[in-house]
Formats: C-alpha cells, structure tokens, sequence
C-alpha cells in the first residue's frame, strides 16, 4: 500500500504542478493586458497560486517520505528495493539508499523542486505580484518536466512480483555517510539554481528586470551557491578517502556536472550584485541566470542516464536516454527562445569604465565563463569524436593546460576587485592600493623558487598566487571600523580568504606530495616525507556487512610519539565487492594517507603512503568559502529587515 | 582468531584480484630512482584505465590498470621516453587511452576553444564598457 500511495501522491503533485502552471498562464496574460487592475487582480490570482505551489510541495515530500519508508522497511516487492538494497545493510544506508540510484535521485530533486517552491510562495515578499505569480508558473513548468520523467520512464514505486527473498544491495562504494549528505546538498544547489531561473523567466515575462528583481533574486542564488560549494567540497573529500589513492579531483565527467553549474552560479552572483546595487548587466544576468540553470539541468540529467560515463549506458535504454535529451532541449531551448525574443525589452543598463568595480565583475563573470566553456567543450568532446567515429579520451592534462591558466587570471582580478571603486577608478591608485598583496606574491614565488626549487610552473603560481590573494581578500577590512563593517563585506572577505586557502593546498598538494609504494614485512619500517611507518601487523574485522582485512600501522615522525593508523581492506557479500579503506592522520602541515592492498604470497603486505603537505587546506578552504556565503546571506537579509522596520515606522 | 582469518583470507581470495596471478612486478612498487620515478608518475596520471569508469591507472586497483603501471615503470626503467611509450599505447589501443588527446584535424576544435571563447567573451564584454573621456 505504501508504495501505491507514493505513487498516488506523485500523480497528484503532477496535477497540482499543471494546474499551478495554468493559473499563471492565464493569469499573467490577465494581469498584463489591463494595468489598471493589476494589483487587485494580482492579489486574487496569488491567492489562488500559493496554496496550490505548497500543497504540491508537501505531496512531492510525501511520496519522497513514503520512498524512503519502503527502503527503511526492506520491502523487497518493490523493483527499486530488490534491485538497489539488501535487508543486511545498516540503517543510514537503507535511509540513504533511498536516493542512491537513478529514479530515487530524481524523485529526490523533484521533492527539493517542490518544497522549494512552496518555499518561494510563502516566504518571497519583495518581487512584484506579477512576476511572482509567473515565476511559480515557471517552477510549476520545470516541475512538470521531472513529474512526466518519474512516472512515464522512471516510477520508483513499480512493484515486483513475485517478490524476491533479498535484494542486490546497494554498491560499497555508496555505503558511506557521504551519501546521506552528498546529493542532497547538491540536488539543494541545483533546484536553488532552477529556482533563480524561474525568477529570471517571469522577470523576462513581465518585463520587470531592474535592481528590485536583483535583490529578490540574490539570496536564491547565494544559497544555491552556498550548497553546491558544500556539495562540491563534500563530494571531493568523500572520493579523496574512499578511491583510495590520494587524489581528490579527477576532472571525471560526474565531477565536471557538479563544478560548471558552480561557475555559472558564481558568475550569475557576481553579476546580480552589479544589477542590485549598480543597475548594470541587465540582459547578461538574464543570460547567466539562463546558463546557470542549463548546467544544473545538464549536470543532473546527463549524470543520470550515465551517457557521459559510458556512451553505452545510454543505448541501454533508449526510451530513457531519448526522454531525457527531449527534456533537455525544450529546457534549454525554451529558456534560450524566451531570453531571444525578450532581451530585446530589456532596457540597457548603467555603463561603466574598464578600471571599475564593475569592470573587475565583468572580467570576473567572463573568465569564469571561459572555464565554463572549457570545461564543457572537454566534458563533451569524447560524445562529439565518437560521432565522428574515433574515442578518445579528455582529462586532467587538457583540463589543467587550459583551465589552470585563465583560474590564474582570475586569481589575479579577484585580488585587485574589492580594492576598486564603483564606476571608475585610477590604475595607479589601484597599484598602490595593491602594494602588500603584490609584495607577498613576489616574495612567495622568490621564497618557493629559492627553498624548493623545480615545482612545476602552475604549482608555482599557484602558491605565489595564493599568498597574493590572501593578502588581498582582507584588505578591504584595512583602516575600517571592524565593528560597523556590515556583515556581508565579511562574507566576501572570507569567501575571497576561503579561495585561496583553497589553492594554497591544490598547489601544495601537486607541488610537495610525496608517495611510498612498497610491498612490506611486519616490522619492517617505511619512510614517507618526515615519517616512518611501521606494519606491526594484519588483524581480522567483522562489520554490519562486511568483513575486513585491518593493518595495523605505526608512524613516527622524529623522536614524537607514534600515530596509529588503521587502514582496511573490505569484502562485501551483497554485491560482491571489496573496497580499500584509507585510514588517514590529520596533522597541522598535513595529512599522512595510507592504504593497505595485497598480500604477496611470500609475508610482505602492498602498502600505499602519502604525505600530502597542506593537503586539508583545500577543503577548509571550501568551506570557508560557504562559510563567507552564509554571512553574506546573514547580512543582506538583516539589513533588508532593518530597513523594512524603518519603512514600517514612517 | 587465526582460523577466522584463514576463513577470511578463503573468502576474499577470488574478490582480491581478477585472476589468480599475483600482481605485475612493477605495478605497485616504484623504481629506484626519484627522477625516473616521477617520469613515469607524471605519465601514468595521463593514461587512462581501460576497464574503469573514468580513472587514471595512476589511480585504480584494476589488474590490467597495475600490469599497464608496470609496464610504464619498466619501459621508464630502461630508458625510453614518455613520450615514445605514450606514442606506443596509442597505436596499440587507439587514442581512448590517453587523457592528453594528441592533437589531430578531430581535436584541433578542442585545443582552439579555449582562446575562442577568450576572445569571444572579450568581445562581448567590450559593449558594457563606456568610452573613457579625456580630461
């Protein structure tokens, strides 16, 4: 019953989406053709629209509920749970679980979709009535999309019977805590995407873009942000300990769907604050609003059906694949279509020089655009040559020689853009203004080419960079009252700190780490970067569902005491699988990772160790990053009160 | 304890690797010296696991992905350039396996892109800015 009822409450949703769409449809068109009414009239149309967005969203939370509750209680008549789950598997999974496969994940992002916009309906206060009313029309419509997704090609409730005795489980490398955290937090930043595009269409419908629209718009996509940097951050130390062999990005096809919609979401913040505070780059922040969400869709979908991982997932099951490209192009397509035929209503904005705050946003929003695009191009060039016959094979080499340079550049803006005025500025004020941060990185690259010579350049630049853009991202605090500093200054300062902690541990990582890969007695000691470390032996562990080959390490660094380290080989039963659990040793310079492999048939055990200088800086750098978005949500949204009190007592 | 472990090590035996034959010499230990070492890292980073899904065979516990590691380490080893094993690769499974596409009338689009849309976007940019008045 409990699936059936899902299922039901997923229908109903569907109905509710259309009818939502249909009201805003009719109603804009209303609103916009007798201006004389429009604000009674759109009173009683919100009236109308709100109740419906919230109830859909509560039904898209039932049934994500009542997903779950057949994955918590094993209920292997379920195809999804028979195919996806096993009755052995400990709690956090089975809840988990839930979205750990391709049609609980998407019934999971059309859940967030609806809360989300139930969320849009009872809290949005700011935007004008008629764009509201057609910004619900535009959720309700990509809503749609996902509703006829699930339960035309992916129903996660479909029955099996008969019922087998146990399910297939849930693949190992899954049954971690990340999974309970990862998606959601991605699939939060991709629906608070879709959210800030819809807000872009009914801007474009009822033709409303202007500062007041901006700052409607910018805390959906400075949460959105904030969660897809969470998303980003998370997902790369979860492959960092899990994959078992140091690394922590691999400009994977599935890593690249998570980081474009990042970009552009970067980029559309950047741009939103110039049109909220400056009324510039009207149309251009449509535009990126348009991208932005394009990515996530892209990101989303294309992850998915599994077309970019392997060509041939998609000819697996070509009724999904063609459904989900049919989405994909009346998504993008529409939304290019309507921001063609209305940008031409879009008033020009304000105009700015080249040495201007502006001018650093804008360069800002064209470099990280460049990265986009090549990151893009790369993602896809393989599905491209296919189509021409040959495969081949794009990763980290193009990726660094043609990302890694312009992420440099615009290193070296995002320095020097808070330390510029609005409109226009002197070249040589900024220079002077510049001084401490270009001395630090002068000093940094000389420091590094004396002390450690022989980096690879784009390590090297990294880390004088690094030390530049730190200087420089609190310099904006310099001669201010810290006290009356409003809030969201902090949030840039630590965001802007937060990238170049960031790089500071990418570049060190690549510059400084140093790999010891032996096949190794008990007792006999191993040298990696400053430590020695020593397998005093192999012990047996039994978990909820696995079993366990453990090693027992011991490093020492000098005379200090010695850090014990675990590292495990899993077997799991349901499926057949064996992971490597890296144990890892977090110490201030760095983080000393081991792996244990296999054993040789003669007493020596495979031992992978690293020390990785610095390494942890790249993740709390990520999440300073979100930590500056959170106070930057913190202060806009405190001062929008503060001046709501103010209105209120005039 | 010792019986549970040979019970474990019965189990686990046909998870741990591929085949029954132990791992390829090279695969999982490195050579002598740093400076060659680090060659044949630099290359391995660039290669891609044939049978994995997206991994280089820098970084995959696959058998084939540890006889490839050994065969780089050996053929560094005796002094050819990672640029000839490269080149040797490619002939043998075509340019899927390479991360670094070699560039070709197919990959030339790929390998111009990134200064297209440099000066794409520069161009785009150019309308937004207003004429610096002198004076």
């Amino acid at each position: 019953m409990i699936a059936e009822a899902g299922l039901a409450a997923l229908w109903l949703a569907a109905a509710l989406a259309l009818m939502q769409l249909a009201i805003a449809a009719i109603g804009v068109r209303r609103v916009m053709a007798e201006p004389d009414f429009q604000t009674e009239l759109s009173g009683h149309l919100l009236a109308a629209v709100r109740p419906v967005a919230i109830v859909q969203g509560v039904l898209a939370l039932l049934a994500m509920v009542l997903l779950i509750t057949v994955f918590v209680r094993t209920d292997m008549s379920v195809l999804l749970v028979a195919e996806n789950s096993h009755s052995e598997k400990p709690l956090l999974y089975k809840f988990a679980g839930a979205w750990g496969n391709h049609e609980g994940s998407m019934l999971l992002w059309v859940t967030i979709l609806g809360v989300a916009g139930a969320a849009v309906a009872i809290f949005e206060r700011s935007l004008a009535r008629a764009t509201l009313i057609a910004t619900l029309g535009a959720q309700a419509m990509i809503a749609l999309g996902f509703y006829a997704f699930l339960l035309f090609s992916s129903n996660p409730f479909t029955r099996l019977d008969p019922a087998p005795v146990d399910g297939q489980g849930l693949n190992p490398l899954l049954q971690d805590p990340g999974l309970a955290f990862h998606p959601p937090t991605l699939y939060i930043g991709y629906v608070g995407i879709s959210v800030a595009f819809s807000f872009a269409v009914g801007a474009l419908v009822t033709r409303d873009v202007g500062p007041a629209f901006a700052r409607a718009m910018r805390p959906w996509v400075l949460g959105a942000w904030i969660f897809l940097t969470l998303g980003i951050t998370a997902g790369s130390y979860w492959a960092y300990y899990e994959l078992g062999w140091g690394g922590w990005w691999f400009w994977d096809p599935v890593e690249n769907a998570s980081l474009m919609p990042w970009l552009a979401a970067t980029a559309l913040l950047h741009s939103v604050t110039v049109l909220a505070t400056r009324d510039g780059l009207r149309a251009w922040t449509i535009m990126l609003a348009v991208v932005a969400f394009s990515m996530s869709m892209i990101g989303t979908f294309l992850v998915r059906s599994g077309i970019l991982t392997s060509v041939h997932a998609f000819a697996v099951d070509p009724e999904r694949g063609s459904f989900i490209l049919a989405l994909l192009a009346i998504y993008i397509g529409g939304a290019l279509l309507l921001f063609a035929a209305r940008v031409g209503t879009v008033r020009a904005g304000n105009t700015f020089d080249l040495v201007s705050r502006e001018g650093a946003l804008v360069a800002n929003n064209l470099l990280l655009s460049v990265i986009l695009g090549i990151v893009l191009i790369g993602t896809l060039y393989p599905i491209i040559a296919a189509g021409f016959g040959t495969q081949l094979s794009v990763g980290p080499p193009f990726f660094n020689k043609a990302a890694g340079p312009v992420a440099l550049l615009l290193v070296a803006i995002m320095a020097a853009g808070p330390l510029l005025r609005w409109r226009r500025d002197e070249a040589k004020a900024l220079v002077a203004r510049m001084a401490i941060p270009i001395a630090a990185t002068v000093v940094a690259l000389a420091g590094f080419l004396i002390f450690a010579p022989g980096i690879d350049l784009l390590p090297l630049l990294g880390l004088a960079l690094a030390a530049g853009l730190a200087a420089a991202s609190v310099a904006p605090l310099w001669g201010r009252n810290l006290r009356r500093t409003p809030l969201f200054t902090y949030g840039m300062v630590i965001s802007h700190l937060g990238i170049a902690v960031s790089l500071a541990g990418m570049a060190s990582d690549s510059a400084f780490t140093q790999a010891t890969l032996v096949a190794a007695r008990v007792g006999e000691p191993q040298r990696v970067g400053p430590y020695s470390v020593t397998l005093d032996g192999i012990a047996p562990v039994i978990g909820p569902n696995w079993s366990a080959l453990e090693a027992h390490l011991s490093a020492r660094r000098g005379s200090g005491a010695a850090i014990q380290l675990r590292p495990q080989a899993r077997f799991f039963s349901n499926p057949v699988t064996s992971t490597s659990e890296s144990a890892i040793a977090t110490m201030l310079d760095g983080q000393l990772y081991t792996v244990i492999g296999q054993p040789d048939g003669a007493g020596r055990w495979q031992l992978r160790l690293w020390w990785k200088p610095f390494v942890t800086l790249i993740w709390a750098g990520g999440a300073l990053i979100a930590l500056g978005g959170v106070l930057s949500l913190l202060g806009r949204w405190l001062r929008e009160r503060r001046a709501r009190g103010r209105e209120a007592e005039a | 304890m010792k019986r549970l472990a040979l019970i474990l090590a019965i189990i686990a035996a046909p998870v741990l690797a591929d085949s029954k034959l132990p791992p390829a010499p090279l695969a999982n230990t490195q050579l002598r010296d740093p400076a060659r070492e680090a060659q044949a890292q630099a290359l391995m980073v660039t290669l891609r696991c044939l049978v994995c899904q997206g991994q280089s065979i820098a970084d995959s516990d696959a058998e084939m992905a540890g006889d490839m590691r050994s065969l780089v380490r050996t053929r560094i080893q005796a002094g050819e350039s990672p640029a000839s094993i490269r080149k040797w690769l490619v002939t043998r499974y075509g340019d899927y396996v390479t991360y670094d596409p070699p560039m070709s009338a197919l990959t030339a689009p790929l390998w111009i892109a990134p200064l297209a849309l440099l000066a794409f976007g520069l161009w785009l940019a150019r309308a937004s800015f207003r004429k610096r008045r002198r004076g």
